[in-house]
């Protein structure tokens, strides 16, 4: 060995890299260097002052591993982060993956050093100490790595407001006034003892559930190493040693009798609870049933019942299929895409939102969830059957002159007829109910249509239609109608 | 009756909190305390203490009360339940957070409650403590608020507004159970608030037409949770229940917490051991649903009547019922279907389509990689090993599952 490096206790990355640079610009070998100053047999001189001619280029991810590989507690850690330098300069294989031995071993104290840092930042327990301007906490914690250093900005961000000290064997980070200075290490002080222990104590024994019982988990998460400095694992036995007579007790004990006038409490509020109307009287109590409706399953997958909007006294009413995602969530119908191409022809034709009842024949979206998405699905004839009921209300409680139906769906839903739409597009038929209903298309269909000569030719009929509509409605007398 | 201690109020109304398996307190805004204040978020919370039921210790998990109008059978807080009751102050909940955060104990505060008099009464003292505890005290650190079902619009806007995260829980998997267990709880309301959260959260991310930011809203999402055990909808019912929560409200989380008994049981509900493989089970069965790509339906084959195999986890009872679809040559197959093998995670995944780009993979490459071969053995071919005949023998689910325990002598 011909040289020799002796690296302080701080800032010990740049101090590594600045040695690594010089010993790799003179293509020193890895063997010639003795990184823990130690001295040996043969004698041993510092690096040269000045750099020698070659440049090493490393990637950053070499950097990064080095950046956490340098707090471990190994000796060997230089000797190995230099072993790795000299062979990416060389293109000696790849000692940054984890398929090569010296990369892996890498790799793993990387980690190590990574889950330290880590657990001081959990297990770092802080007891108040008297006096002072500003509120100060001070802690002992023995780290299994030189991890005190790395570790501190996580303090230094979480606790600006108070004053700290954090004591290590190594090395001691105090925070006062804002700055953060660094002094040796010490043996264990003696805190004053804090009165919130004994309420975390508490919380601790008081938040664990003795009927399930996982001390593998808690072990392999909360390594015993770390268990002297922390307050709450005393209490570990005791809870343990308690848990089986307690879930034995809870066993016998077994179903109690209910308190006292409990059933009068829930009684009371179910009372105020929005009741179904079996037969609703108004619109009003109408949808106040149907937001509770149950008459098939779609409630159980869709969000909430979308009941239809507009003006009660409307002339004119248009039906659609369903609620899509969008109207689902919101609760409003004719919100989504297709509802906004349809609200767009409406506004052309001289349809006023206010002036019309828009509603679906089906009032719950029903849908398959794919990936992120939930894929409109169209409603089968016993759903549009079942929800019928709610579209018969609605048509009895409004009384329109003219019904659009947008869709099959909806066609099938007003008349009870299941033909297929294309020949009766633009005709007005007899609804169930014994009023006209003109037939036409859904927006949405409009909007899946792929050539566009035929999406034109369909956005033209519904205008068609729509203007129909609007015919059964007097506009109001200061209203121009666009060209 | 005497006035009770900080401490009594604790012990009671944190043993009440502790059915409530949410503990996360990741993700979510960057923040900390350079700039004044006290306390920091951002990226993956921590875990700072764990007691033996396995569980963590993250945040400071409370209820403001646990005096409670509704009767949900499974809950110790049950208006019909005996149990020592108690409230705390708003201060007293604030002096709690404060002092557990400055003793580096907890991340922030999960406050839940029974309800008091009324939801919308309820949720508003809650928003209060959020409220005192970012305005008053600065405080940056984690809130989680559960919100109260049938609490009105404009309080789970406001709740949003000092919250990291919020969370209404769906309780059980099917809404026949929640009508039968919980009568006061409606499934479509609290489904509507879920709705609620989501878009509110979808509005704050976005940018008003003027530029200007929107009001923030919960930036760490939503999550809830469902008891399993209880009523009885199998795990296929649970997990489909599952697939429509995650892809209509876009939840984080959904949290699986095997019934357990509980002091002072209701008669409804049986008093059995918790089924915590179960649990685990469902658990793993969640992660491939969302970093995986399974669907609901796919896992449901590998199921038995529904149930998900208790011996061997749901992916490797997945491929043992599609064996055509192995041995995969790990050097040329998709992510997609590298993701299926069992004994891969995702970030083995990762790694290996990271390493096969500069050359071809070997057997051994993989063991250094960490991947678990000895599950992953019968699914894949590269060099240096052909599982042969391994993937179709008749006992390769034997290889797996525990060996039949032998009955116990009395």
């Amino acid at each position: 060995m011909t040289y020799s490096i002796t690296l302080p206790e701080r800032n010990t990355l740049s101090a590594w890299r600045d040695a690594a640079r010089r010993a790799i610009s003179h293509r020193i070998a890895p063997g010639d260097i003795d990184w823990n100053g130690e001295g040996s047999l043969f004698a041993a001189g510092p690096l040269p002052d000045s750099s020698g001619p070659h440049e090493a280029r490393v990637p950053p991810a070499f950097l990064k591993l080095a950046g956490s590989v340098i707090w471990h507690a190994s000796p060997d850690r230089f000797a190995m982060l230099y072993e790795a330098l000299w062979r990416l300069d060389r293109q000696k294989g790849d000692p940054l993956s984890q398929a090569d031995p010296l990369g892996r071993k890498l790799y793993l104290m990387a980690k190590s050093v990574g889950r330290d840092i880590h657990k001081m930042h959990a297990f770092v327990r802080f007891r108040e100490l008297p006096g002072g301007q500003r509120r100060s906490f001070a802690a002992w914690f023995e780290p299994e790595h030189h991890t005190l250093e790395p570790g501190s900005a996580f303090f230094v961000k979480r606790f600006g407001d108070m004053d700290w000290l954090i004591a290590t064997p190594r090395l001691t980070a105090r925070f006062e006034d804002g700055r953060l200075s660094f002094a040796p290490g010490s043996a264990r002080p003696d805190l004053p003892e804090d009165a919130s222990e004994a309420l975390w104590a508490t919380y601790f024994t008081n938040i664990f559930n003795p009927a399930r019982i996982k001390l593998n988990a808690m072990r392999s998460e909360m390594p015993k190493k770390y268990w002297k400095n922390l307050p709450e694992t005393r209490l570990i036995p005791d809870m343990l040693a308690d848990a089986e007579a307690r879930v034995a007790r809870m066993r016998e004990a077994g179903a109690t009798k209910p308190r006292t006038g409990a059933a009068t409490v829930t009684a009371r509020y179910r009372a105020a609870m929005p009741q179904a109307d079996d037969i609703p009287t108004t619109l009003g109590e109408a949808r106040e049933a149907a937001l509770q409706c149950r008459r098939c399953n779609l409630c159980e997958a869709a969000t909430q019942t979308v009941w239809g909007e507009g003006t009660p006294h409307a002339q004119s009413m248009i039906v659609g299929e369903q609620p899509g995602d969008r109207e689902d969530l919101e609760g409003r119908p004719f919100i989504g895409p297709a509802g906004q191409l349809l609200r767009t022809i409406m506004a052309e034709t001289g349809n006023e939102p206010a002036s019309v009842w828009m509603t679906n024949a089906v009032k719950h979206f029903k849908f398959t969830p794919r990936g992120k998405q939930r894929l409109h699905k169209n409603p089968d004839k016993g759903e549009i059957d079942r929800c019928r009921w709610w579209l018969g209300l609605e048509l009895s409680f409004i009384r329109p002159r003219m019904t659009i139906a947008l869709g099959a769906s909806a066609a099938f839903a007003l008349t009870g007829d299941d033909r297929a739409l294309a020949a009766r597009r633009g005709t007005i038929e007899t609804g169930l109910h014994g009023g006209p209903v003109l037939i036409s298309w859904h927006p949405a269909y409009i909007l899946r249509l792929r050539n566009p000569q035929q999406q034109a030719e369909a956005r033209h009929e519904l205008s068609a239609d729509l203007r129909k509509l609007a015919m059964h409605h007097p506009p109001p007398a200061d209203h121009i109608m666009s060209a | 009756m005497s006035r009770m201690t900080l401490q009594q109020k604790l012990a009671i109304l944190s043993d009440a909190a502790k059915y409530d398996a949410s503990c996360a307190s990741s993700g979510g805004e960057k923040r900390d305390s350079k700039q004044g204040g006290l306390g920091s978020s951002g990226g993956s919370g921590i875990c700072h203490a764990y007691t033996p039921d396995g569980r963590c210790i993250s945040l400071l998990k409370i209820l403001m009360t646990n005096f409670c109008i509704f009767d949900c059978a499974y809950c110790i807080n049950r208006v019909s339940s005996n149990v020592e009751r108690a409230r705390f102050s708003v201060d007293e909940v604030v002096t709690l957070t404060l002092e557990f955060y400055r003793r580096n104990y907890i991340e922030g505060l999960f406050l839940s409650s029974g309800i008091i008099r009324s939801p919308d009464q309820t949720m508003s003292d809650m928003v209060r403590i959020a409220r005192t505890l970012r305005e008053t005290h600065n405080f940056r650190g984690y809130i989680h608020l559960k919100t109260i079902p049938d609490a009105a619009p404009e309080l789970i806007r406001e709740a949003g507004l000092w919250a990291d995260r919020l969370s209404i829980n769906v309780e059980l998997p099917l809404d026949g159970s929640v009508r039968k267990f919980a009568p006061e709880k409606r499934p479509e309301t609290i489904r509507t608030v879920m709705a609620q959260v989501r878009l509110e959260g979808e509005a704050a991310k976005d940018k008003t037409h003027t530029g200007r930011k929107a009001q923030r809203f919960a930036p760490a999402g939503q999550s809830t949770q469902m008891i399993v055990g209880a009523d009885g909808a199998d795990d296929v019912a649970i997990l489909s229940s599952a697939t429509r929560l995650y892809t209509g409200y876009r939840l984080r989380r959904v949290y699986y917490s095997a019934f357990s008994p509980i002091p002072d049981a209701s008669a409804a509900l049986p008093l059995v051991k918790p089924p915590l493989m179960r649990e685990h089970r469902l658990y793993q069965a969640d992660w491939l649903l969302r970093f995986y790509g399974f669907s609901a339906a796919e896992i449901a084959t590998g199921t038995q009547k529904g149930h998900l195999d208790l011996d061997i986890d749901p992916k490797l009872a997945w491929a043992l019922q599609h064996r055509g679809q192995f041995p995969l040559d790990v050097n040329r197959a998709s992510r997609e279907m590298l993701l299926r093998v069992p004994g891969f995670g995702v970030r083995i995944v990762d790694k290996i389509i990271a390493a096969r780009r500069d050359r071809t993979l070997r057997f051994e490459d993989l063991t250094h990689m960490g991947a678990l071969m000895k599950k992953a053995r019968p699914f894949v071919s590269l060099p240096g090993w052909t599982p042969r005949g391994l993937i179709d023998s008749t006992n390769l689910r034997a290889r797996f599952a525990p060996p039949p325990e032998q009955l116990s002598l009395l």
